[in-house]
């Protein structure tokens, strides 16, 4: 790790105001992904503005089918929160099999999705959830927020600050890990609103990052069960090759998961 | 004492200090004036090194010296060796190329180190490791050691035209030939055995002490023989003379293999510290260590096995491409050589066999012993070939090797070996009654009302451990002796002390040494100390490797254990004016048998040292020391089965049995042996299923050099293992012991490949076996 200077924010307006200006500077939330890269000096911020103690960036409110989750929350308080899993436990679900416990317990919701990593489980989630990501400035819609692989539509300086989501009628993930790292060597969310309209979202797959796949929504739309899916064949043009899996066997596990995710949202 | 000797269930003492943070490792140590090295290192696979430049460096905050190979040439370091020479069939000597502990005309893999810089702290001597700049031209690169092989292939090293290091054989080729020529049926296969990582929980360290007034050195180092470091340093690369120095092995967190070999970094260190007049600590980080930890395995071959009409093998042929890496490391021309092809007899009665082993250089990290160096190897090729032959042959996988087994013993091999005892029916029966083998097809069935496909699959090990003895390693090429070292000091409040040159980095050495005094004397373990691991304290040893601290370390123990008893029994039978023939060993006391007469221990003890009344001529003490040479190897041996069930939609595999039946001949503590044989199974299933090395074949980088792409072995993907022994005592060293440290390891992997080409019916798999690769051979077979 190369030297830095570390902040500690108080507040979203301190710490908007602490890395402003300077184009070097990183919001440092959970750390899960930046610590590691600072440690091999792939990555080299001049500063780090630690947003884990500012406290209106923290915890879960669910009101009716509003939730809404502060940006710092840990994996660990999503997966164990009754509130969400009483309205949404797909997502619940999710982020109890995000890396391992000591990622869970450290990592946020906004620093995964800050990141963006095409393999991160969140992505799938809120994108298939039609969430709405607040930041410091504005709401972005998921569907404009992730812009690519560990790329999005925040601007230079701008915080996350919380996520909402309205609850689907239903919701289900299901991920197969990478048996190395446990991101999703394909990650796939199912959301069925109360109209029958759906969504689905895959992670891990895509070669640009999460991606949304409309032929299964439209099959979905009109008989909301895995069966349905059966007839799709998953183009692997547009996925991942690497050595952990073909495109061919991402196509075949896109299939394989959102069966399973439709499964499980029931 | 009953409860603490042999064949007791003791919890080891050495784990409190473990388990707590308590242990001392090298990177713990900590020495007045002690500064940090970091290396630089290639990253290019292959090139010519045009320039270093390191003024820029040099001027960096905290820099002490920077140091490069044209420094190490002028204090004339040796080059680093290999171990064990290897001839070609024609009677050649192996092409062995030049590998300098800092690379100064050509670096030949990614990681191969440069230079060395030493600061006051690590970071300020990685900063200024990133100022040293180095120009290469970089050269063509080969990975694989068949490309190697090539025509055209990039050659690696001048002295080994076309990469090809030796061409040995072993065996009978014309009568194997001529067996397979009249065999009635053919198994012929081409099998892979994976590279591996061994990846032990502490990554290698070393801090190198010059002390200027005594010109002596100390090295702390991450070693599994700090004796045989200590000799190579001394004899082969000028650092110091064997009496100038000292190196110690502390507490060391695990090795498999990888942790045998003297590094380039602990030379350096060494050096450095008296060339920059400081002490020099260096501890690699884990990615370090995947790019210069020697890696095991990464074998081709291609095998062709013989029977006659009544199933009975007649000839097995085996052709070898081994990759060696970059540069010979320590042991690495045995492994593909004397610890493998030697045991391609298996358990089987084979009267034919041959063998041919091409080892050949590559730009990849050197290649050597990795937990059962060797025996894995060919442990996989004969168990697979037995497995795919029974079913091509449509006989049950246990009746085509009842039918081959080796049933009388002493049996000679026809590639060296002389197996000394066993009963392969015995483990094979008792694995299979464990597995309910029989039940087998219903819980397919069930299985597949789940959509699952199960498989069974099994593997019948041997191996040949507590490797030695030395005249017959020295008559096959081996550098050093394989014997062990023992002493034995009874202190006069009878406290015992066990000095033996044994290593324990994991092993449980301070239980189980201490068990066998404590059987034998009465002593508690808690009163037996072992001391090991610092050439200063104990005398000359060769270190721990090859399941050899049991059945070689233990048995110079019981050496020097008999004389001590000797000494003893005299010394009481004087004290109580008895024969000395009448006097027996029970619950910490010798006793007069018959009689009521006793001394306890710590008297006979104290006895000793004072000298008041010692048998006439008697010297004072009780203190002995044995070296121990055993006559054979030992061979312990087993059966696994294992159980999977794959997922076909998505080509996971998941274990749902696995069941082992070892033979290690007597065990001294049942505990430590289930724990080797569970860390052995996870290391063996880690090959089988999880573990991937993949180079870039273009430009020789390491594609998996962290956790985040190496796959280890976790407990969510293993079984709860349902382990068991048979036992044959073996008759070649007084325990009886034969050793279990990497049986696991040898014997799991072909049982599980075993099991999941029976359940995807497609035989055309490769380990690891991931998800990826058992849905495509699914596909294949459909």
């Amino acid at each position: 790790m190369y030297a830095t200077n570390y902040h500690r924010a108080s507040s979203v307006e301190d710490a908007v105001k602490l890395a402003s200006g300077n184009d070097e500077a990183k919001y440092l939330s959970g750390g899960q992904t930046l610590l590691p890269t600072m440690k091999q000096r792939l990555a080299a911020p001049s500063d780090l503005v630690d947003l884990r103690h500012v406290g209106e960036l923290k915890g879960i409110s669910v009101d009716g089918g509003k939730i809404r989750i502060g940006a710092a929350t840990t994996h660990s308080e999503v997966a164990q929160s009754s509130d969400i899993a009483s309205v949404c436990p797909g997502l619940t679900h999710l982020a109890a099999h995000i890396g391992d416990p000591h990622v869970r317990h450290m990592g946020t919701i906004g620093g995964s999705i800050a990141n963006n990593d095409p393999a991160a489980d969140y992505p799938a989630a809120l994108l298939a959830l039609n969430a709405t990501i607040v930041t410091n400035t504005r709401s972005i819609a998921a569907d404009a927020y992730f812009t690519g692989m560990f790329d999005t539509a925040l601007e230079e300086g701008e915080l996350i600050v919380a996520v909402e989501i309205t609850a689907p009628a239903k919701c289900g993930y299901a991920k197969f890990p990478n048996p190395a790292s446990r991101y999703a060597l394909t990650g796939v969310f199912v959301a069925r609103q109360g109209d029958g309209s759906v969504r689905v979202a895959v992670t891990g797959a895509g070669s640009d990052g999460v991606f949304r796949q409309a032929e299964m929504e439209q099959a979905l739309k009109s008989d909301f069960s895995a069966a349905a899916l059966d007839g799709i064949t998953v183009d692997d043009a547009d996925l991942m090759a690497d050595i952990h899996g073909s495109s061919a066997y991402r196509a075949n596990l896109v299939k394989v998961m959102a069966k399973r995710a439709v499964t499980a949202a029931g | 004492m009953g409860m603490e000797g042999i064949g007791a269930r003791v919890v080891r003492k050495e784990d409190k200090r473990f388990i707590t943070g308590k242990g001392k490792y090298t990177d713990d140590m900590v020495v007045p004036g002690m500064k940090q090295a970091h290396f630089v290192r290639s990253p290019h696979a292959h090139a010519k090194i045009k320039s270093i430049d390191t003024s820029a460096a040099e001027k960096m905050p905290g820099v002490i010296g920077i140091l490069n190979g044209a420094q190490l040439t002028e204090d004339a370091i040796g080059n680093i060796i290999c171990g064990w020479m290897i001839h070609s069939k024609d009677g050649s000597p192996m092409n062995m190329g030049v590998w300098r502990p800092l690379a100064q005309d050509t670096v030949r893999y990614v990681g191969d180190a440069v230079a060395i810089v030493v600061a006051d702290t690590k970071a300020q001597a990685r900063d200024a490791a990133e100022a040293v700049v180095v120009e290469y031209e970089t050269l063509p690169v080969v990975t694989s050691a068949v490309e190697a092989l090539k025509e055209g292939a990039p050659q690696i090293h001048p002295e080994a035209k076309g990469n090809l290091i030796f061409d040995w054989e072993i065996g009978d080729a014309a009568a194997t030939d001529a067996a397979i020529a009249s065999a009635a049926h053919v198994t012929e296969m081409k099998i892979v055995n994976n590279r591996l990582v061994p990846n032990p929980m502490e990554p290698r360290a070393a801090l190198g002490v010059y002390d200027e007034g005594e010109d002596h050195y100390t090295l702390w180092t991450t070693s599994q023989n700090p004796h045989v470091a200590r000799l190579v340093l001394s004899a082969f690369y000028n650092v110091a003379p064997e009496n100038k120095l000292r190196v110690i092995a502390p507490d060391v967190g695990g090795g498999f293999g990888s942790k045998i070999y003297i590094y380039p970094e602990e030379i350096v260190c060494l050096w450095a510290s008296k060339r920059t007049g400081v002490p020099v600590k260096w501890n690699c980080d884990r990615t370090e260590a995947f790019l210069t930890d020697a890696h095991g395995r990464d074998h081709v071959s291609t095998v062709k096995m013989a029977f006659d009409a009544n199933n009975k093998i007649t000839g097995f042929k085996v052709d070898t491409i081994a990759n060696l890496g970059a540069y010979m490391s320590l042991f690495s021309s045995s492994v593909p050589t004397y610890l493998y092809a030697t045991l391609l007899s298996g358990q089987y009665n084979i009267p034919a066999i041959h063998a041919n082993v091409r080892t050949v250089y590559t730009n990849t990290v050197p290649v050597d012993a990795y937990r059962g160096a060797g025996r894995p190897e060919a442990t996989y090729l004969m168990e697979r070939v037995m497995e795919t032959a029974a079913r091509e042959l449509g006989v049950t996988p246990a009746e085509l090797r009842r039918t081959n087994f080796i049933r009388e013993f002493p049996h000679q091999t026809p590639v060296i070996m002389c197996y000394d005892a066993g009963d392969y029916e015995a483990s094979l029966s008792a694995a299979m009654k464990a597995s309910d083998y029989d039940g087998f097809p219903a819980r397919k069935a069930e299985a597949k009302s789940r959509g699952k496909l199960r498989g069974i699959g099994m593997s019948c090990y041997i191996e040949a451990c507590g490797i030695a003895p030395s005249a017959a390693v020295g008559s096959l090429g081996a550098g050093v002796g394989l014997w062990e070292s023992a002493e034995v000091r009874v202190n006069a409040v009878g406290t015992v002390e066990i000095l033996t040159g044994s290593h324990s980095h994991g092993q449980g050495h301070e239980t189980t040494f201490a068990q066998l005094v404590a059987g034998r004397f009465g002593v508690g373990i808690d009163s037996v100390s072992v001391v090991h691991g610092d050439t200063d304290k104990v005398q000359m040893g060769m270190g721990t490797y090859g399941s050899r601290s049991g059945a070689v370390g233990m048995s110079a123990v019981v050496k020097a254990l008999d004389k001590v008893e000797a000494k003893a029994r005299k010394i009481a039978a004087h004290l109580m004016e008895a024969d000395e023939s009448d006097i027996v060993i029970e619950n910490g006391e010798l006793k007069v048998a018959g009689t009521d007469k006793s001394v306890p221990w710590f008297q006979m003890a104290l006895a000793a040292y004072t000298a008041h009344n010692l048998p006439e001529g008697m010297e004072p003490g009780l203190k002995e020391g044995a070296f121990y040479d055993p006559s054979n190897f030992t061979f312990p041996a087993g059966c696994y089965i294992c159980e999977v069930e794959v997922d076909p939609e998505t080509g996971k595999t998941e274990i749902v049995q696995f069941v082992a039946a070892d033979d290690f001949g007597k065990i001294i503590n049942p505990m430590i042996v289930e724990g080797q044989v569970h860390g052995g199974l996870a290391q063996g299933i880690g090959q089988a299923l999880l573990e991937g090395t993949h180079y870039d074949p273009e430009t020789g980088q390491l594609l998996t050099a962290s956790y985040m792409d190496y796959t280890m072995p976790r407990a969510d993907d293993l079984p709860s293992f349902q382990v068991s022994t048979t036992e044959t005592a073996c008759p070649s060293n007084p325990l009886g012991i034969k050793g279990c440290g990497e049986a696991g390891a040898i014997g799991s992997p072909p049982a599980l490949i075993n099991a999941i080409t029976d359940a995807i019916g497609n035989n055309d798999l490769t380990m690891p076996a991931t998800a990826p690769r058992v849905w495509a051979a699914l596909r294949s077979a459909q």
